[in-house]
């Protein structure tokens, strides 16, 4: 009886405990209810992706109205993925965030920022799993809210000029995303997704549904930090706090990306979406811009928070690519790089979280001679390095590889001169902290250095060890990437 | 439909640009907040109006009225407010944070104090 | 502005009726415009008014901020809660019907107990922002 309950309590059991958590005296108190509220969330997950790979989609409807008349979650191989990722991340990142957090942030402030957690879980899984267009605008805003919040915490003062910037940018795309549900409200008369995906197919050539066509990619691609719409990204992830940018570099950017796919494939139908309106060319253009841009200015940032950012961006560049093949090849690369992707720079962010727990700082020069002081976190920097350039042996490569795959099927080679072009921009700005980190002398006067503690260490090395797991045995991760295509596309139920 | 029917689609594009405009250009961050709100009053504007029935009447059960406005807009807009209101009130929250440490709420002089770091 | 005898008088006055307003609003959603939003706020409203002429220190001791605290996370548990019993009863997440012994009567009783918990919600969190903002000092 449970298990027909199962995507009610996916969203249910982070809301109930937000306020739980707000009620908690202790910082050590809320993040042990936040652990196990996410653990909790994370088998819900798991077991849900059972089902979905088990019986090919599951439906939910809430209060028991039927959909289209009421609110109905909808679980296919595409979210049941994204579910996984966020909860999986999320509970790993709060393994971590014990010792981070009390580093970091004010012990007031602490239950708090716990609370905000849960909150912004409760709004990415909701986001992943609804089918109702609005449900989907209300949890979107519900997860932005609380990442202003958890952004703002950071201890730099520009912290909240970053979170200020990031309100006022993401609102203006939450509230573009409104637009463009409200002008489908108007010409269909629904809001659930499976409808909608039914109706619009006759109403293609009105210009109101090409103007929420516009208004939703653009709100979306505001949220998605798509170039050049990513402003807000390198500040907002460099100066919050360390486990923040871990959990929302890995997860925030990953269901926008999930967004984007769920309304151009599943609502307004990958023929008009692809064929009628110019969106191959946009996405390849943009794609191809964030990839060769933002990993040239990675290469000239002394923050590394702010490098890793800037090449976030650029990785998301690369799904837009695989997205914008709209073939089969070219979604089982998007679907598999946002895999690869929340693994990867979740366990980057995490290294850079122990060097900022041990030395304060996460400026270049800072890191002269770390790779001998502190062995392992700097060997999980190289491991997750490595998979962003996409070396073999690592979970980037099989992406890099499929998409590389995926344009050579279509014939589209400035693309693949693109990914490698974004590979060796990505060997310069790894090698740059590589060689200060193993090959450079630090000044005498600086303060003798230690490893990061085992509870810091073990999550970092969960990621990253994942990352390369993922990178040897692919057929898991390629077979649900590959079944999420076929569903995207619809040949599959 | 002529244009002028069409005056209530206007008035929302009319928030929509001043409200944008706002945002974009003004340097004050608390005018930037204004320039918001005005921005999502023009999308609750342009859901209700839409919701308007000809000759119906306000969305609750009532004896002799068999025509009634469509009540989704409605509460949709209701919800779209109170998101409204909690990002002004966050949004303010952080003013009054940065007004704290920077001494000022002028973009271009906070924009001043950071680069000189 | 505790002072001034004729805002002192006033106030005392109309915020009773504020209060009663509130409580009209919050149930008479079902029949005119209302709910539990707008009721918070109004409820909300008093309070503030009560802050305003009287001074957040005695606005502070009419409401703790642990009181404050315990309403937010009550109101949206409660919001919860009600989803949960129904999902004991045998029904799906937020199924009114399976609450009461008609489907009619359960659907009243869950719209009930839900947006009182939006307005015991809204209404703490107004007073809380109220307080977070006016306790500021001026530097």
């Amino acid at each position: 009886m449970i298990a027909a309950q199962l995507p009610a309590l996916q969203v249910v059991v982070p809301l109930l405990g937000a306020p739980l958590c707000l009620l908690a005296r202790k910082g050590n108190t809320a993040w042990a209810l936040t652990l196990a509220i996410s653990a909790v969330a994370l088998l819900v997950a798991t077991l849900l992706l059972g089902q979905v790979l088990a019986q090919g989609s599951v439906a939910y409807a809430f209060g028991g109205w039927a959909a289209p008349w009421g609110i109905e979650y909808r679980l296919d191989a595409v979210n049941a993925i994204v579910l996984l990722i966020v909860t999986g991340i999320s509970t790993v990142v709060l393994l971590f965030a014990k010792t981070s957090v009390a580093h970091e942030i004010r012990p007031e402030q602490q239950v708090l920022f716990y609370t905000s957690w849960l909150l912004c879980l409760t709004g990415l899984l909701g986001i992943t799993i609804t089918g109702d267009a609005f449900n989907l605008f209300v949890f979107l805003e519900i997860s932005s809210l609380s990442s202003y919040v958890l952004i703002s915490l950071g201890s730099d003062r520009r912290a909240l000029t970053a979170a200020y910037q990031y309100l006022i940018m993401g609102t203006i795309g939450a509230t573009f995303i409104l637009i463009g549900i409200g002008l489908l409200y108007m010409v269909t008369g629904t809001l659930n997704m499976a409808d909608l995906a039914g109706r619009l197919p006759e109403l293609t050539a009105s210009r109101t549904v090409r103007t929420a066509f516009a208004f939703l990619t653009v709100g979306i691609g505001l949220k998605l930090a798509l170039f050049p719409l990513h402003l807000w990204l390198p500040n907002a992830y460099a100066y919050a706090p360390s486990v923040v940018t871990a959990f929302l570099a890995a997860t925030a950017t990953k269901v926008a990306i999930y967004m984007l796919l769920r309304f151009m494939f599943s609502v307004f139908g990958a023929g008009f979406s692809f064929g009628a309106m110019p969106l191959p060319t946009l996405l390849v253009l943009l794609g191809a811009a964030a990839v060769l841009s933002a990993s040239t200015v990675a290469i000239f940032q002394h923050n590394i928070k702010r490098m890793l950012a800037y090449s976030s961006v650029a990785q998301i560049g690369y799904m837009v690519l695989g997205m914008s093949l709209a073939s089969s090849a070219g979604l089982t690369a998007a679907v598999l790089h946002l895999f690869n992707h929340a693994l990867m720079k979740g366990g980057l962010f995490l290294a850079l979280g122990c060097i900022a727990w041990r030395l304060g700082s996460v400026r270049l020069g800072d890191l002269a001679g770390l790779g001998y002081r502190m062995p392992w976190t700097m060997a999980a920097f190289v491991a997750g390095g490595l998979s962003l350039i996409g070396l073999p042996l690592t979970a980037g490569f099989i992406s890099k590889w499929y998409l590389v795959l995926a344009a050579l099927e279509q014939g589209w080679w400035p693309v693949v001169i693109v990914v490698v072009a974004g590979s060796l921009l990505a060997v310069v700005y790894i090698w740059r902290v590589i060689e200060t980190a193993y090959f450079r002398d630090r000044g005498e006067p600086a303060p003798p250095v230690q490893e990061a503690p085992l509870s810091m260490l073990l999550p970092t090395w969960l990621l990253v060890g994942a990352n390369v797991y993922f990178g040897i045995y692919t057929d898991l991760s390629v077979g649900v990437a590959g079944q999420a295509a076929r569903v995207l596309l619809g040949t599959a139920p | 439909m002529s244009a002028a029917g069409l005056y209530n689609y206007w008035i929302v594009i009319l928030l929509m640009m001043a409200g944008f405009y706002v945002v974009i250009s003004s340097g004050n961050l608390v005018k930037k907040i204004v320039g918001l709100n005005l921005f999502q009053a023009s999308v609750f504007i342009l859901y209700i109006s839409m919701g308007k029935v000809a000759g119906g009447s306000a969305p609750i059960l009532r004896e002799g009225v068999t025509q009634f406005s469509n009540p989704l807009p409605h509460v949709l807009i209701l919800t779209a407010i109170v998101v409204g209101v909690a990002t002004t009130a966050l949004g303010l929250a952080l003013v009054v944070r940065i007004r704290e440490a920077y001494g000022t709420a002028e973009e271009d002089e906070i924009h001043q104090q950071d680069e000189s770091l | 502005m505790r002072d001034n005898p004729v805002l002192r008088v006033v106030t005392k006055i109309t915020l009773p009726l504020i209060f009663l307003f509130a409580l009209y609003v919050q149930f008479h959603g079902d029949f005119g415009p209302g709910g539990g939003f707008q009721a918070g706020v109004i409820f909300a409203a008093g309070f503030i008014l009560y802050g305003l002429v009287f001074g957040t220190e005695a606005l502070r001791a009419a409401v703790p901020a642990a009181v404050l605290r315990l309403g937010i996370a009550l109101g949206l548990m409660l919001y919860a809660g009600v989803g949960v019993v129904t999902l004991g009863l045998g029904g799906e997440y937020l199924a009114y019907g399976t609450l009461a012994h008609t489907a009619a009567h359960g659907q009243h009783l869950g719209i009930f107990l839900v947006e009182l918990g939006v307005g015991v919600t809204v209404a703490a969190v107004m007073v809380a922002v109220f307080l977070a903002f006016a306790g500021r000092a001026d530097p």
